[in-house]
């Protein structure tokens, strides 16, 4: 799929910007603080509904304004279709396909893929574990987005289990016992199953998610790692329990890991009742990246940790590819970090991708293999330079 | 802010369920513009719906006297109870013409963010009518989103015990969604499709 024009009003820094694309590659080329990631983030806003950079939408309105509204006329199968999005921090976004309003804007997710690196993606490798399992949680998205809804139950259901955990476990602590703690311990067994339930399923979809980006991983990491090879980048799933023995195939299935997250949780009962919180589940599991044999956390350099980072979201390109229509490809000022022989070797590796917007503040950074159409990004300004 | 007893009123709007800051300013101002004789009238009618309508002391749902339409109706199957969370969902199942049993209104679902636990529901007075034995099938209707599914699941559990059939309404109905929203024919055909619950 690609992007052939987009329009932004409000958005950001910009009041009335209007921006053609063609497939291919196009740079967006300007001094710091011009604009360039502006661009490339309403576009990853289309994609996804949240930005990169910030977790409420307030940001993304221009100063002073009420509302932004964003624009893309995206092609894929070969069909144009026009997608709209308001943003109203603190009330709902509307959204629109082809003129039409949807009912939710969250049935557009999926209608544009992207997949976006940016100097902040370094967070994926040296932040806390929910930076990992965000990452997986949000490819699964791309790929299907019903896990969307998966995702939302689970926490919907650690958050009601919270709740009950706190007042059983205070109620139990004080030892009054009483009709509101005995109401709380029996209803408990009912979110134990629930938890069970939707923690298996987001469980043994990002089991099967990190066995298929593993080589995808150690592939990408060769190409944008000075002096490495396809095995030196690694990594693994570490669930917050023992994983039970898989009845067939390599990994276990949902009923098997439903029964095990099942019998943990029974076992954690006390300690879940003493600290009032979940223990046991897909949001305290760890996705443990290695180069070599140490861990990439605490131990590698900036720059090894840079391209571990760019390299999982190389590898989740490559990924969504291989599942149909090419995502967008976003390179948000990837070229400074690397040398000429690195950039050479990213750019073969995207060369024909359909669609990849790179941004950089100087020309000479972006490969000549990635040269494609240059838009210039100046004073709030954005225009093509061919 | 406004003066008052505007302020007052658009205040009270808010507290509204789904009516925001915005829609109570607006509903305020419509009110203020709007004919005399029709604001007095829905003044009226609010204050009329609070003394007259009641709660069927049998099954929970709203009443105009002791007991509800359905309760004094000597047609509908005593042998069948359907429970649902609010009355509302009542009028969304009686729209498909589908059941000629009874209902039970809960008053709400299983919630403890909400501080919502078994007994702030009407649980216990489910048992009280179900103690006779006349009884035979008690169908879940309760929403089909998360804290729906929970009450399903805690009433199953006491439920089963007693030798009764217990059924779910089947699936197809939007996840995530409210009974109230279900159209007619998605919410018929789970009716016809409801399955027997196994856990
Ligand atoms: N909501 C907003 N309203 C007005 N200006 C904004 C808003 N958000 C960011 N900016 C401005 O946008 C500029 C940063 O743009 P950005 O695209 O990040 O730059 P770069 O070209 O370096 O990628 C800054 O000057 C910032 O003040
Ligand atoms: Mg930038
Ligand atoms: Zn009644």
């Amino acid at each position: 799929m690609h992007v052939t024009h987009l329009s932004l009003h409000d958005f950001r820094s910009y009041a009335d910007t209007e921006v053609a694309l063609g497939p291919g590659v196009t740079s967006f080329i300007g001094r710091n603080g011009q604009g360039k990631t502006n661009v490339v983030e309403a576009i990853d806003y289309i994609a996804r509904l949240s930005s990169h950079r910030v977790s409420s939408d307030a940001p993304l309105v221009r100063f002073g304004a009420e509302q932004a509204v964003v624009r893309a006329a995206v092609v894929r199968d070969e069909r144009t279709a026009l997608l709209e999005i308001e943003i109203n921090p603190g009330r709902s976004n509307r959204a629109r396909i082809n003129k039409s309003p949807l009912p939710k804007s969250r049935e557009m997710l999926g209608m544009v893929r992207t997949v976006l690196f940016s100097p902040e993606d370094l967070a994926l490798v040296k932040g806390d574990p929910s930076e990992r399992r965000r990452f997986l949680d949000d490819l699964l998205v791309l790929r299907a987005p019903r896990y969307a809804g998966v995702r939302s139950d689970y926490d919907r259901v650690l958050r009601q289990r919270n709740s009950l955990l706190k007042t059983a476990g205070a109620a139990r602590r004080s030892g009054s016992g009483g009709s509101r703690a005995e109401a709380a311990l029996s209803t408990l067994g009912v979110w134990d199953t629930h938890l069970a339930r939707t923690g298996a399923e987001l469980l043994a979809a990002r089991l099967a998610l990190v066995e298929e980006l593993k080589p995808l991983v150690g592939k990408a990491y060769e190409a944008v790692a000075r002096g490495a090879t396809r095995s030196d980048a690694t990594m693994a799933y570490r669930p917050s329990f023992e994983l039970p023995e898989p009845t067939e195939g390599p990994l276990p299935d949902r009923a098997v890991l439903a029964e095990a997250l099942m019998a943990e949780v029974e076992r954690r009962r006390s300690d879940e009742l003493d600290r009032g919180v979940s223990l046991v589940g897909p949001h305290r599991d760890e996705l443990h990246l290695m180069l070599g044999p140490l861990p990439v956390k605490g131990y590698a350099s900036h720059g090894e940790s840079w391209s571990f980072a760019l390299a999982l979201r190389l590898a989740s390109y490559d990924l969504l590819r291989a599942g149909g229509d090419d995502p967008i490809l976003i390179l948000d000022d990837v070229f400074a970090e690397l040398d000429t022989e690195r950039r050479e070797r990213l750019a073969e590796m995207v060369a024909d991708a359909e669609q990849v917007l790179v941004t950089a503040a100087v020309p000479a950074d972006v490969p000549a293999a990635l040269a494609g159409a240059r838009v210039l990004v100046a004073d709030g300004q954005v225009t093509r330079a061919d | 802010m406004y003066e008052g007893v505007v302020q007052d009123l658009i205040d009270e709007l808010g507290r509204l369920p789904g009516v925001g800051p915005k829609s109570a300013q607006r509903i305020a101002f419509h009110i203020l513009q709007a004919d005399p004789v029709d604001v007095r009238r829905l003044a009226e009618v609010l204050i009329v719906v609070k003394d007259k309508v009641k709660f069927c002391s049998v099954c929970g749902n709203v009443a105009e006297d002791e007991l509800c339409r359905i309760c004094r109706d000597q047609r509908r199957d005593p042998a069948v109870i359907c429970v649902v969370e609010e009355s509302k969902d009542v009028v969304a199942i009686e729209r498909t013409r589908e059941f000629r049993g009874r209902y039970h209104v809960l008053g709400g679902a299983i919630s403890p963010i909400e501080g919502v636990g078994p007994d702030d529901l009407r649980i216990r007075e489910l048992m009280t009518r179900l103690a006779d034995g006349v009884v035979t099938e008690v169908i879940l209707a309760t929403d089909p989103n998360l804290e729906g599914e929970a009450t399903a699941t805690y009433l199953t559990r006491l439920l089963r015990p007693m030798g009764l059939r217990v059924t779910r309404l089947a699936s197809g109905l939007p996840v995530g969604g409210d009974l109230e929203y279900a159209d007619e024919v998605t919410l018929g055909r789970a009716f016809e499709g409801r399955r027997s619950v196994d856990d």
